[in-house]
């Protein structure tokens, strides 16, 4: 049964005369970005969000300004320890389905850094996708920086 | 055998409501905390290395206070925020009393995490949060009396660090009293601060 996303690039395709060309549909809806905060000399930070592909695709890197270097990172809580990895080949996401970037699971990490995110700041963020065939596209975003301290309703992490 | 256990059990047995209770409570009580309770602890006696101004800190300097021992690094984009944003909202959950607990965050990073960062860090969550940044040697050997578990491990171009992600809690005797899971939420956390603090009241002068 065709999602509602299939139809609109569906529709889209039709309107631009592409007819049923899979590859050239496939966008990924990039909900609710924010990066967080760090205090001066801080070297990392990550960037959480909500994706949604309408096709099955691959967040597999990304750029922006504020950090030369960008990975795709995974949280994994091996008893009480905690352990971050790269994510090998990139972070699947499936069609249609609502993939969250939060605290406690994936993130995308920033590193190295040169100067502090600032509260409020709104840090560019491009994010880089693979599809099925390998081929790459991008998705640019505006992500706003949140405080390190997090409201108590945002933490996500806690099972509540 | 566990109360849930003797419920069905006597259950099966039909056997009045009255008897069920007296059996249970005989189990049970007093309420166990919600993290782990620790007692005559053979690790974490001892904690000495120098806060974020040079000072050497001991755990006699809190006295009086419920501290929560944490292991962390700066780096770390989700798990310390976590447990530090979880460590102000019990501080908030406390109310007054919020003013006897406090986070004494111990780096295991010290190569990257300098006394400046470390400090303006906690600030951003709370200025009565302790940050200690010992030598490699001396945070090893914290890790080693706190059984914590820390590894650095290479990504990409740089590297991060396993470790081991519980909150040890002292009360205020300076006895050390509970392991607290990453996973445990504020509430429950609070509750068992709350259950500490009435445990071993205020020093004097305090
Ligand atoms: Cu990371």
């Amino acid at each position: 049964m065709p999602t509602t996303q299939t139809r609109r690039s569906l529709g889209l395709a039709l309107m631009f005369g592409a007819f049923a060309l899979p590859a050239w549909a496939q966008t990924v809806k990039v909900e609710d970005p924010w990066v967080q905060a760090t205090v001066a000399g801080q070297k990392a930070t990550a960037a959480f969000m909500k994706l949604t592909a309408d096709a099955p695709v691959k967040l597999t890197g990304g750029k922006t300004p504020v950090a030369p270097v960008v990975e795709i990172h995974e949280m994994v809580m091996d008893g009480d320890v905690m352990k971050m990895r790269a994510i090998p080949g990139g972070l699947p996401l499936e069609a249609g389905k609502t993939m969250e970037l939060k605290p406690g699971g994936y993130h995308v990490m920033l590193i190295d850094l040169p100067k502090p995110v600032e509260v409020g700041q709104k840090v560019p963020l491009t994010l880089i996708f693979t599809d099925a065939q390998g081929k790459e596209f991008e998705v640019a975003v505006e992500a706003p920086a949140r405080p390190l301290k997090r409201d108590h309703g945002q933490k996500s992490s806690h099972g509540m | 055998m566990t109360c849930p256990d003797l419920h069905r059990t006597f259950a099966l047995m039909l056997l009045p409501a009255a008897l069920l209770l007296s059996a249970c409570e005989k189990v049970s009580s007093p309420p166990a905390f919600h993290a782990t309770e620790i007692r005559e602890a053979s690790f974490g006696r001892e904690l000495r290395l120098p806060d974020t101004e040079g000072r050497v800190r001991t755990l006699a300097d809190f006295r009086g206070e419920v501290v929560g021992v944490y292991f962390g690094f700066l780096q770390c984009p989700d798990v310390c925020p976590t447990a530090l944003s979880r460590a102000v909202e019990v501080k908030r959950l406390l109310g007054e009393e919020g003013k006897r607990f406090r986070i004494v965050f111990v780096t295991v990073d010290p190569e990257r995490d300098t006394p400046e960062v470390v400090r303006a860090y906690l600030d951003a969550f709370d200025p009565s949060f302790v940050g200690l940044v010992g030598s490699p040697e001396e945070v090893a050997r914290t890790a080693k009396e706190f059984r914590v578990y820390y590894r650095k491990v290479p990504t990409g171009s740089s590297y991060t660090m396993d470790h081991t992600a519980t909150t040890f809690v002292y009360n205020a005797d300076g006895k050390l009293r509970l392991a607290v899971p990453h996973t445990l939420p504020a509430e429950a956390f609070a509750a068992d601060v709350r259950r500490l603090l009435a445990e071993a009241p205020a020093a004097p002068g305090r």
